[in-house]
């Protein structure tokens, strides 16, 4: 089993774009939408939602004003400023830590578990798709996305799937961490521009240190040719296999409308593109995994 | 008085609305935070000079094995498994640390001190228009934003109009620059991920009671799904930038519109005093 993380460091590159036309061409996989604060992937797959489980994660306190005797203790040891003048804890600053219970001396701190969000399983043409919605500002999106992929590989070991594909968030915090770690390979999806370029090289670092082999993809390449040629450069340098790029092209946006993934609404030039790409990350995984097994 | 910039979506076009706007306000009378630690780019933009860095830690702790008795109360009290008893030594797993400090508190033989775990630099520097930028870099590898955000917004001077460019998504990383706002200013796009993610941040804005107004980008004149969604939440739509090759060439090379497209100018500098005029009154109807 392999499992595939498209990332980007950046957001708005194309990502979720890229996600839902690999998960359209891989005949036989489980795709995962990892980027549980603004999941999108669901628009742009048809899909038929099976079960849908709510995500419990960490606790909260608070506080019972009918035995709180305001003594102050909590107020003094809370390192998140969260409980206010009047003993009333803000459940957004909240991290959660339990140390105003542990010390509350009448025990007027109650410290229930929360439920942060909705984690969802559908079915879409080429197989299982797990999905999910984080809670308003919610916290554990690490955790969530931990939750998400650890889901699609039992799927995948259950059914005999061969390949999974995790549809990643921006950044490089907790919930990239928990998108990427342990799987077989990146592909990083990046735009030609001063911004993808430093955002790029900040995930590149991340995705040395967490020894993943990374693919580079640029989308709407053909913006900034310069740019274009310069990544390529960077990718040589830094082991990064180039996996290919894609022109800019409005059928891109108009797939997004029709709730569709590109390479099943377009035969334009960015479809043509994203199957090349696809067709070469493919090759080179069929390649290293014979080598390893 | 503090004005973020926020989406729920990545790539709408946060930062390249901050910086216009920074560039756009009365020489002197604003200042940047870019709170998007995990991938800033504000200062591609406004190339700040002179730059100062400071390292930024947060507390982690460190066992005296020579004091502990290996009572498990550390191990008991940390909610996020970054201590714990295994054999005859106590270990501490500085990434899953909160610095919440339960663990230096309970320990009954104060063998638990506070060491420090880096989280990133904090950079602060003045560009040749005079626009003061501060931005955090959070350090690859470094699981938590929301530490380094707040001393990001540390740095906020309350004499002035502070710019905040913010992480995009819903969750702590957004929610730790959005609070304390005055007024936010939303960027979408007119596409169904944009009104998804932009309806997401609606939601998180009323459970914080920040005022808003939408700023739609690469808006092609026809899609209408923002101002749909806009007239029926009663949220009013404050400007529109339009969609074209040249704006994204632009951006691409970090470069800021207003000077590149002549056109655009007034647009940002019309779009700085009714953000102002808004934040005054705190204009909208939450």
């Amino acid at each position: 089993m392999k499992e595939i993380t498209i990332i980007s460091g950046k957001g708005g590159t194309g990502k979720t774009s890229v996600t839902a036309s690999f998960a359209f061409l891989a005949a036989n996989r489980v795709v995962v939408d990892a980027d549980v604060d603004a999941a999108n992937l669901y628009l742009t797959l048809p899909h038929t939602t099976i079960s849908q489980e709510n995500f419990v994660g960490g606790r909260l306190a608070e506080i019972d004003p009918g035995i709180c005797t305001e003594c102050g203790e909590c107020l003094e040891r809370c390192q998140f400023k969260a409980i206010s003048e009047d003993f009333i804890v803000d459940p957004i600053a909240c991290e959660g830590c339990g140390v105003c219970v542990h010390f509350c001396p009448v025990d007027a701190i109650s410290f229930e578990q929360q439920v942060c969000g909705e984690k969802f399983l559908s079915d879409t043409d080429n197989g299982p798709m797990v999905h999910a919605r984080l809670g308003i500002a919610q916290e554990n999106s690490g955790l969530l996305v931990s939750v998400l992929r650890q889901q699609a590989r039992e799927i995948a070991k259950e059914k005999n799937i061969p390949m999974i594909l995790v549809d990643g968030p921006p950044g490089i915090g907790c919930p990239v961490i928990a998108s990427i770690t342990n799987a077989d390979a990146l592909v990083i999806v990046t735009e030609p521009s001063m911004s993808g370029m430093h955002d790029m090289e900040r995930v590149k670092r991340l995705a040395d240190q967490m020894r993943v082999p990374a693919f580079l993809c640029i989308n709407k390449s053909d913006l900034n040719q310069e740019k274009t040629d310069s990544m390529k450069a960077f990718a040589k340098k830094n082991n990064i296999k180039f996996a290919g790029e894609i022109p800019f092209d409005r059928e891109v946006t108009a797939s997004m409308n029709a709730g569709k993934s590109l390479v099943e609404f377009s035969q334009g030039p960015a479809a043509q593109a994203v199957r090349k790409v696809w067709e070469n990350v493919t090759i080179y995984l069929n390649e290293t995994m014979d080598r390893l097994a | 008085m503090i004005i973020t910039i926020a989406s729920g979506k990545g790539g709408t076009g946060k930062t390249t609305v901050t910086v216009n706007l920074a560039a756009s306000a009365p020489k002197g009378d604003v200042a940047v935070f870019d709170c998007d630690v995990e991938e800033p780019n504000s200062h591609i933009f406004l190339k700040p000079e002179n730059l100062s860095t400071t390292p930024i830690s947060t507390m982690i702790p460190k066992v005296d094995m020579e004091k502990c008795t290996l009572c498990k109360a550390c191990e008991e009290i940390c909610q996020f498994s970054a201590i714990t008893t295994i054999g005859k030594k106590v270990m501490t797993f500085p990434e899953m640390c909160h610095s919440c400090q339960g663990c230096v508190m309970v320990c009954p033989e104060g063998a638990i001190t506070a060491s420090t775990r880096e989280l990133g630099t904090l950079v602060q520097g003045t560009n040749a228009s005079g626009i003061c930028l501060t931005w955090g870099e959070l350090r690859v590898g470094e699981a938590m934003a929301p530490p380094l955000i707040e001393q990001v917004k540390e740095k906020i001077d309350p004499k002035k109009t502070a710019l905040v460019d913010a992480p995009p998504g819903t969750s702590c990383p957004a929610i730790s620059a959005l609070r304390d706002s005055d007024f936010a200013l939303l960027v979408a796009e007119p596409t169904p991920f944009g009104l998804n993610d932009l309806a997401l941040t609606v939601e998180a804005l009323r459970v914080l009671k920040v005022p808003m107004g939408i700023v739609i980008n690469r808006d092609d004149g026809e899609t209408r799904v923002i101002d749909d969604y806009a007239a029926r939440e009663k949220i009013e739509i404050l400007a529109r930038i339009p969609f074209t090759r040249e704006a994204a060439a632009v951006c691409s090379k970090g470069l800021l519109l207003k000077e590149e497209i002549p056109e655009m100018e007034p647009l940002f500098t019309r779009l700085y005093s009714t953000v102002m005029e808004r934040a005054k009154n705190r204009g909208n109807k939450k």
